[in-house]
C-alpha cells in the first residue's frame, strides 16, 4: 500500500526476471540466544547489547523514526532494520532463506496469514505481550488470525471514495458514483490498479465477497470494470491525491490514509465509504518461527502497542491503529483535520477483511491482465 | 585448441606463451568474469529454472516440473500484450531514428570543442531518476499541466488536449527516455565517416539525397542498428511509463512480467514470460550481429 515509488523502482529490478535472492541482513552472530532482556532499568547503552540483536524488516519509513532509538534505549536491544518495498519483497527473501534471516517482520495480513499456514510464524505469547490489551476487541479476533495467534495488527483501515466536495455534487456514497460516473465525471475519476482494489469496487457493487474465487463472479466484475474503463482517466496507485489536488480528478478511488495525503493539502477533499460496503486492510507483525530471538521480538511489540508509540504511527502516517488506547488519546485537531481517522473499529469491521487467494490468484491475475490490456 | 585448424603463422609462440598469460589472463578477467556469471548467466539459468515449475498455493515455487507456463504463454490475452509491446516499441524506435539521425549528424558536424559539450546535453537526463522524470511529463501533459494551461491562456484551445494516460503519451515518453542511446551510436558512427567520402560522391555528380542514401546510410548502417536496438529492447520491457503516462489502461509486457512477480507471485509465469521476452530480444540482436558482421567483413 504504501512505498509504491520504490516498488516501482525495486520492481525495475525484478521486470526482467532477476528476482533476489538470498536475505541480505544475516543476523550478527547468535551468541545471546537467550535474548530475554528483562531490566529496562540498567546501565547506559554501550558495549554489547544486554539484549541481544534483533532483526526487523519493514518498509520504508513506515514507523516513526524515535521508534528504534527509543526502543534500544529502553530495553538494551539492539535493532538491525532492514527494509522491504513490497510484501512480495519480503515473502521472497523468506522463501529464500526458509523463513530465516529475520525475527520479525511487518507484512499485509494475507502474507501474515499465509507465514502461519506454512509454520514460518512464532506463536504469539501473550504473557510476553501485556499491551495486547491495548487493542480494540476488534482488532482481536480478526478473521484471518483469530485471537492473534500468529499476528498481532499495526495500523488498519479501509478503501472509499476520495473526492473533491466543490467539484463533486451532492455527497457520493455507493460505488456507482465511481463506476458509473455522471456526465460531469466522465473522465474525471480514477482507480486503483493493484488487482485486490482494482477489482473491489465492482466485486462489491456486485454483492460478491472480495475474496471471491468464483470465475464467474469474476467474469462479471470484469465486464462492469470494462465499461467503467471508458469513462476513467487512468489506474492510479500512486498520484491519485495529487490528481484531486490539482483539479484533474474530481473523485478517486483511495484508500483511506492516502486520502488523508490530499486533505492535507486541501480541505474541500472528503473521504466516504461506499455503503455496498468495502475491504478492512490491516497490516501486521509477525515473529518468526526460526528467530533465536524470540523474547526480545514480542518485547519489540509490546512496545509498538504502547499508546504514545500508537499515536507516534498515527502521528507519521495518518493512517488508523488497532491500538485503540492510542486512538483514545489523539489530538481531537487531528481527527478533525482527517475525519476518517475517527472511524470507530465496529465501522471497519464492516469492511470485509482481505485474504489470500491461494489457488485463485492465477485467475484473478488473468481477469486483471484482460482489464488493463 | 582447433587440432585441425591450419597452422598460422605466430601460433607455436602464443602456445607456448600460453600457461603464464592464461593465470594472468584469468586474474585480470576475474572480476568481469564474476560479474557476468553471478549478475547475469545465475539469474537467465534461474529464470529457466523457474519457468518449468509451478506456482505454490501460497505463492513460491512447486518444484514439480510442467510446461503449463508455456501453454498459458501462447494464451491470445498475452499475445495480445506482446504484440501491443512490440508495436510501441517499434514506433518509438523509428521516431527516434528519424529525430536521432539528424541530432547526431549536427552534433558529429560540429568543431571538436563543441562536441563534447553537445555529448554531454544529451547524456544529462540521465544523471536524473528515470521516475522523477517521468512525473514530470505527468505534470506537463496533464488536463491542468502546463501545456494544456498555456494553450488555452493563449486561446488556442478551449478544452484541454488529452494528452496523457494514452497511446501517445506511452510513445512520448519512452522516445523521450531512450533517445539518446539513439543519438550515441549513430553519433559515433557518423563522426567515423570521411568527409572525403561525402565530397567524392558531390563530385561525381550525386545530390543531397543521393549521396545520402547510397553512400552516408549504408557507411553508417552499424550505427543505425545499434542506436535501433538500444532503442527497441528497452522499450520493450518498460513497465514504468505505460503504468504512470499511459495511466495504467495498456499493459505492456514489463508490466505483465511484473504483476506476476509481485502481484500474483506467480514466479514461474512471470519467468516463462521474461524467458520469452528474452528469446524475442536475442532474436534482435542475432539480425543485428549478422548486419554488423557483414559490415566489418565488407570494410
Amino acid at each position: 500500500m504504501r512505498g509504491t515509488w520504490i516498488k516501482l523502482a525495486v520492481a525495475a529490478t525484478l521486470a526482467l526476471g532477476v528476482s533476489a535472492c538470498g536475505a541480505e541482513v544475516q543476523k550478527s552472530g547468535s551468541t545471546s540466544s537467550t535474548g530475554a532482556a528483562t531490566s529496562a532499568d540498567a546501565a547506559p547503552d554501550t558495549g554489547t547489547p544486554r539484549g541481544g540483536t534483533l532483526t526487523i524488516s519493514n518498509w520504508d519509513k513506515y514507523m516513526p523514526e524515535n521508534l528504534i532509538p527509543d526502543f534500544e534505549r529502553e530495553t538494551g536491544i539492539k535493532v538491525k532494520v532492514a527494509k522491504h518495498a513490497t510484501n512480495e519483497d519480503i515473502m521472497g527473501k523468506l522463501e529464500a532463506a526458509q523463513g530465516g534471516g529475520y525475527d520479525l517482520v511487518f507484512v499485509s495480513a494475507p502474507f501474515a496469514e499465509s507465514l502461519a499456514r506454512r509454520g514460518w510464524a512464532a506463536e504469539i505469547d501473550p504473557a510476553k505481550v501485556p499491551n495486547l490489551r491495548n487493542l480494540a476487541p476488534e482488532a482481536r479476533e480478526l478473521a484471518y488470525d483469530p485471537g492473534n495467534r500468529h499476528s498481532v495488527p499495526y495500523t488498519w483501515g479501509t478503501t472509499g471514495l476520495c473526492y473533491r466536495s466543490d467539484l463533486v455534487r451532492g455527497t457520493p456514497d455507493s460505488w456507482n458514483d465511481l463506476l458509473r460516473p455522471s456526465d460531469d465525471l466522465k473522465g474525471r475519476v480514477t482507480m486503483l490498479g493493484t488487482d485486490r482494489w482494482l477489482l473491489l469496487p465492482a466485486l462489491k457493487t456486485l454483492g460478491y465477497s472480495a475474496n471471491t474465487t468464483d470465475e464467474g463472479e469474476l467474469n462479471e466484475a470484469r465486464d462492469l470494470l470494462l465499461d467503467t474503463k471508458k469513462d476513467l482517466l487512468a489506474y492510479d496507485d500512486t498520484t491519485f491525491y495529487d490528481k484531486l489536488v490539482s483539479g484533474e480528478a474530481s473523485l478517486v478511488e483511495a484508500w483511506d490514509g492516502w486520502c488523508n495525503y490530499g486533505i492535507a493539502e486541501d480541505r474541500r477533499i472528503r473521504f466516504v465509504v461506499p455503503r455496498e460496503g468495502s475491504d478492512l486492510w490491516v497490516d501486521t507483525m509477525v515473529v518468526l518461527d526460526r528467530s533465536e530471538n524470540k523474547d526480545a521480538a514480542m518485547q519489540f511489540i509490546d512496545f509498538v502497542l504502547d499508546p504514545a508509540n500508537g499515536r507516534g504511527v498515527v502521528d507519521l502516517l495518518s493512517y488508523k491503529v488497532p491500538n485503540q488506547a492510542a486512538m483514545d488519546g489523539l489530538d481531537p485537531r487531528l481527527v478533525r483535520q482527517f475525519p476518517n481517522l475517527g472511524m470507530t473499529p465496529q465501522e471497519l469491521l464492516r469492511g470485509e477483511n482481505l485474504q489470500d487467494l491461494g489457488e485463485g490468484q492465477p485467475y484473478w491475475s488473468r481477469i486483471v491482465s484482460e482489464i488493463t490490456s | 585448441m582447433a587440432v585441425s585448424s591450419p597452422p598460422r603463422s605466430g601460433a607455436p609462440e602464443r602456445a607456448r606463451r600460453a600457461p603464464g598469460l592464461g593465470a594472468r589472463r584469468l586474474a585480470l578477467l576475474g572480476p568481469a568474469l564474476t560479474w557476468w556469471l553471478v549478475l547475469l548467466v545465475a539469474p537467465v539459468l534461474l529464470i529457466l529454472a523457474y519457468s518449468i515449475f509451478r506456482r505454490g498455493i501460497y505463492g513460491g515455487v512447486v518444484y514439480d516440473a510442467t510446461f503449463d507456463n508455456f501453454d498459458r504463454l501462447f494464451d491470445p490475452l498475452y499475445l495480445r500484450v506482446v504484440w501491443f509491446s512490440v508495436r510501441v516499441a517499434l514506433i518509438t524506435t523509428v521516431l527516434a531514428l528519424l529525430i536521432g539521425y539528424p541530432v547526431a549528424w549536427f552534433i558529429a558536424t560540429r568543431p571538436a570543442r563543441w562536441r563534447t559539450a553537445l555529448l554531454v546535453l544529451i547524456v544529462l537526463p540521465f544523471w536524473t531518476s528515470m521516475l522523477i522524470r517521468t512525473y514530470a511529463w505527468m505534470a506537463l501533459l496533464n488536463d491542468e499541466g502546463l501545456i494544456n494551461n498555456w494553450l488555452e491562456s493563449i486561446g488556442l484551445i478551449d478544452r484541454p488536449l488529452k494528452l496523457l494516460y494514452n497511446e501517445f503519451a506511452i510513445v512520448l515518453g519512452l522516445l523521450y527516455t531512450y533517445l539518446p542511446l539513439m543519438v550515441l551510436p549513430l553519433y559515433a558512427a557518423i563522426e567515423r565517416l570521411p568527409r572525403e567520402l561525402r565530397e567524392a560522391s558531390h563530385d561525381l555528380g550525386a545530390g543531397a539525397v543521393r549521396s545520402f542514401l547510397t553512400v552516408v546510410l549504408p557507411l553508417t548502417r552499424t550505427g543505425v542498428a545499434a542506436g535501433c536496438l538500444f532503442v527497441f529492447v528497452p522499450a520493450l520491457g518498460n513497465f514504468i511509463v505505460p503504468e504512470l503516462l499511459g495511466g495504467g489502461r495498456r499493459q505492456m509486457v514489463g508490466n505483465l512480467i511484473q504483476v506476476q512477480f509481485l502481484e500474483a507471485r506467480d514466479w514461474p509465469f512471470g519467468a516463462t514470460l521474461a524467458l520469452a521476452v528474452m528469446v524475442l530480444m536475442g532474436i534482435f540482436l542475432f539480425a543485428q550481429a549478422k548486419l554488423a558482421g557483414k559490415d566489418r567483413v565488407e570494410a
